[in-house]
């Protein structure tokens, strides 16, 4: 008898407790719940938001997502080394070279449009990932050079060919130090 | 718990002073130019005034090539509180904008105005504000701003920002200490113009109402500490401290701590410890602004090192190039074995790149070392010996930033806190192993910043980039429902109308058909061809109509002309590729038509130009090309046209398109206002223009000209109609 009701006890508090835990956590699924994929966003903070599409997929997000999904951290030119190293330290996996079939690590460029050859067909500003060309239909376009990813998506849709990508000039503020430049000078 | 401020004057009257960790003591040097008042130099020919002189925002330029500038009128404006103007320090004319290399060290060029001197030195109208006092604050500080003053002791902070602090302040602390070897400027201009230091002083306490003024200088300048105990004697707020000789004891922060023991917070501000801190220099130029109106547009120099026969102190107007300063105090170029030029001090100086480099209003020093006097660049592996760590003035890790540095770890580099590091240079002074330490610091700092700048460029453009995929979906789904609305509409009208409607679909079916029947017996001949026929000649066209674009600045109208062929000839190359060989036959026979239009234009253009013999024959020439082949083709098309014709008839394009293009181009070497496409021009011009000589040389008239003309036009039409005849029997 006392066994009995010892054994109904404890299966009651069990099943009381797994209730209460089972309120608490489908509870938090619910109002805890995370949009998206933590590591997806990691991984697209590390990525240079070019948008270019050299990886393959349209844009740094579907790569990020591919990335978590198991695809080569190698794909991103743009990024190039600086980036792989960042996206293996955070993947857990070996760095590796950039795969050259998806393009070469360049400079730094942003597009350029040549203004008196422009004809205003828009089609470089359907192509733009970042809306950072101005312009109307039959209207001269420009790039705002702040905005613009150099990611070269504009120059194969201009049917003028007066899109050029220019190398960012190189300025005081964002000059790095030469080595060799000045020598720490020191008085004997 | 900082010390409050009774205690810190309670020390100061005691004459005691704090002290700050680490510190050196170079040879100061100091003699070689202190010993001589300082010295007013010639204007320079040619000054070069950088644009941007301090940190924050550069102002727009408001004068243009070929303006005259009187001295003192301001160059620059702006509306941003950030912005400093520039003016002109001398009277002249603007001689160019444009950039010219610039007082950095990496002496990229940047925007300057280039002033030619007209040594009359004629000011402009100024506007002092004496009575200042009676003035308001914003009053004052924009007098300030307006003279572009902006701290002179390095850093160039705009003077109006740091004087309209959000904060009480506790201590006004002006910096006269000018700690590195070498350097006397600042000691100079205490000794000789303490009065208007003092002035400058007085300015700074009506804005900032400090509780106490300190006025820290060292004590290896007892002339300088004289002059100012002199011209602040009357005012007990104010208070000279003889600061122990210690290198880097004129660092904001280290003089700071020195004088009130209180430390400035990483990634804070003096004022976060009620502390503003001044250059003696920067209140000697609000002084100026204020008493007299002038703007800041010289400043003391120090010209010195071993290599100058003269060190001394120079009044140097802002943008003059250092060439102008080292002549005055008579360079010694030719002994040096390495020629270096040091602008700032030997501990923090930066070598210049070009003698024409501007003085700025930061440069408080030219440095020309001999070979001897500085020591070369002889790297050695570190050896740990942690020398560089008892000195540093901010109590860092020299070594563990140097490695981190080194191995491009920033994000270690920055946990030793690598930004509080103030590139004093003392740990590379004292590195047994000549370590360049504090270039280490420099690289990985720019390269942190550019990551930054890199990491905020790539937030921005994600942002873009998902706000326009938002955007293009939200338009799409715009889009499939507005035509779901449509459809949902026709269908509705459809059900309603019943047979009605059936009825008008079957007729407007049969509308279609008819027209299509239509259009089918019309265009027997595909179009295609009529469009690859001009593909060749429009592509020239548009070639040498773009470099005509290139050489001469054409009307818009014929550069959209040229873009618009441009495209064309892009589109149909490509379907030329495709369909250029089938239909060669077709193409030839509309060439040939084209070609008769060709040559009566061209016949009309000779009857209009006949009083240019050269041109006029030119074109004769040119028809003649053209229709000799023509011409040739008449017999063979009637007998076997199957199988020669093709061949000839392109050869007949070709030459027409040559011919043509030859006239074009001989047309223009003749007006002789386009040089740069008859240099284009190839050995068949060449042959053409020896042709020409010739047939002036002759003088053939006009007459038997124009007679070759109709021969060959009429030739040309003959043919013209043969061809058409033939392939109207082909197509029978």
């Amino acid at each position: 008898m006392t066994l009995s009701v010892a054994i109904l006890t404890a299966l009651l508090a069990i099943g009381l407790l797994a209730l209460v835990f089972g309120v608490v956590l489908g509870f938090a699924s619910v109002k805890f719940k995370v949009e998206n994929d933590p590591l997806v966003e990691q991984i697209d903070q590390i990525l240079p938001q070019t948008q270019c599409g050299q990886c393959g997929y349209p844009g740094c997000k579907p790569y990020a997502e591919a990335i978590s999904n198991g695809d080569e951290i190698n794909k991103c030119p743009p990024g190039g080394d600086v980036t792989i190293k960042k996206l293996a330290d955070l993947m857990g996996v070996e760095p590796k070279s950039l795969d050259v079939a998806h393009g070469q690590e360049d400079i730094k460029k942003v597009a350029y449009i040549r203004e008196d050859e422009c004809i205003g067909c828009t089609k470089c500003i359907q192509a733009c990932p970042v809306d950072a060309i101005l312009g109307a239909a039959k209207q001269m376009h420009t790039v705002i050079v702040d905005e613009c990813t150099g990611c070269d998506l504009c120059v194969d849709p201009c049917p003028v060919d007066c899109i050029d990508m220019l190398p960012v000039a190189n300025s005081t503020s964002s000059w790095r130090w030469d080595i060799d430049a000045i020598p720490i000078k020191q008085i004997g | 718990m900082q010390n409050s401020f009774d205690d810190i004057i309670e020390k100061l009257d005691n004459h005691e002073f704090w002290d700050f960790p680490g510190g050196v003591f170079p040879a100061e040097r100091k003699t070689l130019s202190n010993q001589t008042p300082i010295e007013k130099l010639t204007i320079p020919e040619r000054l070069y005034v950088t644009v941007k002189q301090h940190i924050g925002m550069e102002g727009q330029i408001i004068v243009d090539v070929g303006q005259k500038v009187l001295k003192g009128q301001a160059l620059t404006k702006s509306m941003n509180p950030f912005a400093v103007p520039i003016h002109a320090p001398t009277s002249g004319e603007i001689a160019e904008i444009r950039k010219h290399v610039s007082a950095h060290p990496s002496g990229l060029p940047e925007l300057t105005v280039e002033i030619t001197s007209d040594q009359q030195d004629k000011w402009t109208t100024l506007y002092p504000l004496i009575d200042y006092q009676n003035q308001s604050k914003m009053q004052v500080l924009a007098a300030i701003c307006d003279a572009g003053i902006s701290g002179m002791g390095g850093a160039g902070f705009p003077t109006h920002i740091k004087s309209s602090p959000k904060k009480n302040v506790d201590f006004l602390i002006i910096n006269g200490i000018e700690c590195e070897p070498y350097i006397t400027s600042d000691d100079r201009l205490m000794r000789e113009h303490a009065w208007q230091i003092r002035q400058g002083i007085d300015v700074l306490y009506h804005l900032l109402k400090p509780k106490h003024v300190l006025i820290g200088i060292e004590n290896n300048k007892p002339e300088a500490i004289e002059a100012l105990q002199v011209a602040c004697r009357e005012n007990a707020n104010y208070r000279v401290c003889i600061v122990p000789t210690k290198y880097p004891a004129g660092g904001e922060k280290q003089l700071i701590q020195v004088l009130t023991n209180r430390e400035v917070p990483a990634e804070g501000l003096p004022v976060d410890v009620g502390v503003i801190m001044y250059n003696v220099g920067t209140c000697f130029a609000i002084a100026d602004a204020i008493f007299s109106g002038k703007p800041l547009i010289e400043r003391v120099v120090t010209v010195t090192g071993e290599a100058i026969e003269n060190p001394s102190n120079v009044w140097a107007l802002i943008g003059s190039p250092v060439a102008h300063l080292l002549a005055h105090c008579k360079y010694e170029q030719a002994g040096q074995k390495r020629p270096n030029i040091i602008m700032g001090g030997p501990m923090m100086g930066f070598s210049v790149t070009s003698d024409l480099v501007p003085v700025v209003k930061t440069t408080n020093c030219i440095l020309a070392p001999t070979d001897n006097e500085i020591a070369g660049n002889n790297e050695q592996p570190c050896i740990r010996c942690s020398a560089c760590a008892d000195v540093c003035p901010a109590s860092l890790l020299p070594q563990q930033l140097f490695w981190h540095s080194k191995a491009k770890e920033l994000d270690k580099a920055q946990d030793y806190n690598l930004f509080d590091c103030i590139e004093c240079g003392a740990c590379a002074y004292v590195c047994p192993s000549e370590i360049p330490l504090v270039h280490y610091y420099r690289i990985a700092k720019s390269e942190i910043r550019v990551e930054q700048e890199d990491k905020q460029k790539s937030d921005k453009a994600r942002d873009r980039f998902e706000k326009r995929e938002a955007r293009l979906i939200a338009e799409q789904q715009a889009r499939d429902k507005k035509h779901r609305l449509a459809a949902q509409a026709r269908k509705q009208a459809m059900a309603s109308n019943g047979n009605n409607a059936k009825d008008k679909i079957a007729a407007a079916l049969a509308r279609a058909k008819a027209k299509k029947q239509n259009a089918s017996i019309v265009d027997e001949k595909p179009i295609e061809p009529a469009e690859v026929a001009p593909a060749n000649t429009s592509e020239q066209e548009a070639k040498t109509e773009a470099s005509d674009v290139s050489t001469k600045a054409a009307s818009s109208n014929q550069r959209v002309q040229a873009a618009i062929a441009r495209a064309k000839a892009k589109k149909v190359a490509t379907e030329a590729a495709v369909t250029a060989t089938e239909q060669k036959v077709k193409v030839d026979t509309e060439d040939l038509i084209e070609n008769k239009r060709e040559v009566k234009q061209l016949d009309n253009d000779v009857t209009l130009v006949s009083e240019q013999p050269l041109k006029a024959k030119m074109k004769t020439q040119a028809d003649v090309t053209d229709s000799r082949p023509a011409d040739d083709v008449s017999p063979q098309h009637q007998e076997q046209f199957e199988t020669d014709s093709k061949q000839t008839k392109i050869t007949a394009a070709v030459a027409k398109a040559k011919a043509k293009r030859k006239a074009q181009k001989i047309t223009i070497t003749d007006d002789g206002a386009h040089p740069a496409p008859a240099a284009k021009v190839k050995s068949s011009q060449a042959k053409i223009s020896v042709e020409l000589e010739k047939t002036e040389e002759q003088h053939i008239d006009m007459k038997k000209r124009r007679i070759a003309v109709a021969v060959a036009k009429a030739k040309t039409k003959k043919a013209a109609e043969i061809a058409a005849n033939s392939k109207e029997d082909k197509s029978s």
